[in-house]
């Protein structure tokens, strides 16, 4: 098991009160596995991206508990998280084309931030040049601005620098969200070459589009409002996902060949709750068509079957 | 309704603006009453900067844009006021569309000022309420508040009942659902589709190749500025046969299939001076003739309604 996190609970301090943008959060990530995680936006998925990797104010730890290869990570203390940073557990950021210094050469820039960690830059560049080669970039890259690349590439350089330490946990956060279809097929597959080249042990991959997921993640985690809502393997979510709000959330994917002269797509009515004070029990249950009494309570996240994870009274409670 | 002849924008860049790039090249097409026209490419290929010619935001190079009839792409004053009784707009980022000191409804004052300023208050409150109505929104629910305070979704279908306001006949959607999570999009998406039943054409200009098969009846693919393929959708879809559109359908992660084992290639720089065709640097090997070095192919009918400009395909 690579990942265990356990009743992670990660709030905003804000001047009005907290902000409850994750609740109670509990999930493994195996050896080897690409964990897609999604959910509109505002579902906290970033926030239980970036908490892993870097708590920053105003985000505020309130419980739970990190393991990344059976060890314990400091993940309240910003300080005590540096020498596992970019070492054991890298991130690409959201909005990763923005992430380089323009005032900087790739190649400097790249020097700069190993010797932060207290890598030698020389010793590194021939495993640097072979990485680039992995992504398709030219060694010339190194002598670029970024502002010389284009959006794809800044992509995958900034890919190449993320996981340059071999880390243990890749976070991706919405990597291929900004990019065109052909350079986000591109940027997809070579993360699931990292991964098969052993560049990283695992990865979360956060995005939005399901579809993505479909293609390269082993399994898929949907969340809502600040809760978890069901996890299992990809073929299981897309096509026989049991909480009721992946069901709603697939059913508005316009498949390649739907027509809407001859299947009208209906989207979900209604707006996910205001985390500042969020309804207790089951966060869904406003736009819920299966919603009954019991839903106050707040449902657990149970296994149901091997691999299978989910959080619904009605489909997963003791009566179902 | 609304017809592009040959329409061309070059943009200056470089530091004194000696360098010329090509973003629009010779794109015709047309848009019929009550039909909505996918424009489908990547980012670069020129779409948005077509919509905004459309819209009169940018002055074109070359060619000219006729609406009903009359060329509009050098109208001034007063007939471009009456153009824009016809044609609006919608953009993609709908939070950057407002200001965010002042209240939503702001942008239904400003057209209230601008184009109906004897109409009474009683009247225009009808007016109103009935173009939320149509757009999906309880105007008890969405008037009198801040941007922040409405959804994504809520702005964008202001956007929209915006230009319905001035009863226009042409709406130009710069990918206005890319920014809408899954669970909203398809109601904005369907929301255009009804607003065709009214009378109204649809510009859809998008990178998502599914939405444009959902919703259109016509597509037209850019590359680079040129037009590659266009025709009927179904067509497009069914039988692609440019291969940038086979690439970019190829690519489409979708819910049914699993990607193939092709090779993407990526694009490389270079090549703009029109002396080619715009895509012979990223063509497959083996489909490259003599014939795609000697110039930009024109775009020739395969079958009916199925258009495409590539010396390769049309042998």
């Amino acid at each position: 098991m690579t990942l265990q996190v356990e009743d992670l609970s990660i709030y905003y301090r804000t001047l009005r009160g907290d902000v409850h943008a994750l609740e109670s959060t509990t999930f493994n990530v195996g050896d080897n596995e690409i964990m897609g995680l999604a959910g509109e936006s505002g579902c906290g998925k970033t926030t239980l991206g970036t908490s892993l990797i870097l708590l920053k104010p105003p985000m505020k730890f309130i419980k739970g508990r990190v393991l990344l290869d059976n060890e314990e990570l400091p993940t309240y203390d910003t300080e005590k998280m540096n020498p596992f940073r970019f070492k054991k557990i890298s991130i690409i950021p959201q909005y990763a084309m923005n992430a380089m210094n323009p005032t900087r050469k790739i190649g400097k820039m790249t020097g700069e931030l190993l010797r932060s960690r207290g890598v030698d830059y020389k010793a590194t560049l021939p495993l640097l040049k072979e990485r680039l080669d992995l992504v398709k970039l030219p060694e010339s890259v190194l002598d670029m601005y970024p502002i010389e690349m284009s959006g794809g590439m800044k992509q995958r350089m900034v890919m190449v620098i993320s996981t340059l330490l071999n880390p243990s946990l890749l976070i991706a956060d919405e990597i291929t969200s900004a990019l065109d279809v052909a350079s986000q097929k591109a940027v997809a597959e070579m993360l699931v070459e990292f991964r098969d080249q052993g560049l990283c042990k695992s990865a979360i991959v956060i995005t939005h589009d399901l579809s993505i997921l479909y293609e390269i993640s082993d399994s898929i985690l949907i969340m809502y409002a600040g809760q978890l809502a069901e996890k299992a393997p990809t073929d299981i979510i897309i096509h026989a996902p049991r909480h009721p709000y992946t069901k709603m959330l697939i059913a508005t994917l316009p498949e390649v060949g739907a027509k809407y002269s001859e299947k009208r797509l209906t989207g979900i009515p209604g707006n996910p709750p205001l985390l500042l004070n969020p309804p207790t029990g089951c966060r869904f249950r406003d736009r819920c068509p299966l919603a009954f009494a019991k839903c106050v309570e707040l449902p657990p996240f149970v296994e149901i079957e091997k691999g299978h994870f989910g959080a619904c009274w009605k489909e997963f409670g003791p009566n179902a | 309704m609304l017809k592009l002849n040959n329409v061309s924008k070059v943009y200056h860049g470089g530091t004194f603006g000696g360098k010329e790039i090509h973003a629009v090249n010779d794109v015709s097409f047309d848009i019929a009453n009550k039909e909505i026209m996918s424009l489908i490419g990547e980012s670069g290929s020129g779409k948005s900067t077509i919509g905004k010619m459309i819209l009169r935001l940018i002055s074109i190079s070359s060619g000219s844009i006729d609406f009903d009839g009359v060329d509009v792409s050098n109208q001034k004053g007063a007939a471009l006021k009456e153009y824009y009784r016809n044609v609006q707009g919608v953009f993609q980022d709908p939070f950057s569309s407002y200001n965010p000191i002042f209240k939503a409804d702001r942008i239904f004052s400003f057209v209230r000022n601008e184009f109906y300023p004897g109409v009474s208050n009683a009247d225009w409150n009808k007016k109103l309420n009935n173009s939320l109505e149509i757009v999906g929104l309880n105007p008890e629910h969405v008037l009198n508040k801040f941007p922040h305070q409405l959804s994504g979704g809520q702005l964008q279908r202001f956007l929209i009942a915006r230009a319905l306001l001035l009863d226009i006949k042409f709406l130009v959607a710069d990918e206005i659902i890319s920014m809408l999570d899954a669970s909203t999009r398809i109601d904005v998406l369907n929301l255009l589709a009804d607003l065709r039943k009214r009378g109204l054409s649809v510009l859809f200009i998008t990178h998502d190749l599914s939405l444009a098969h959902y919703i259109s009846d016509r597509s037209v693919i850019l590359y680079r500025g040129y037009v590659v393929e266009r025709g009927s959708t179904e067509k497009i879809f069914n039988n692609p046969l440019h291969p940038y559109t086979r690439l970019l359908m190829a690519a489409v992660p979708r819910l049914d299939k699993r990607w193939e084992p092709t090779k993407v290639v990526l694009e490389t720089k270079g090549d703009e001076a029109g002396n080619t065709c715009p895509y012979f640097s990223r063509c497959y090997d083996d489909r490259k003739t003599e014939e795609c070095k000697l110039g930009v192919p024109s775009l020739k009918e395969v079958e009916p309604e199925h258009f495409v400009a590539c010396c390769g395909c049309t042998q």
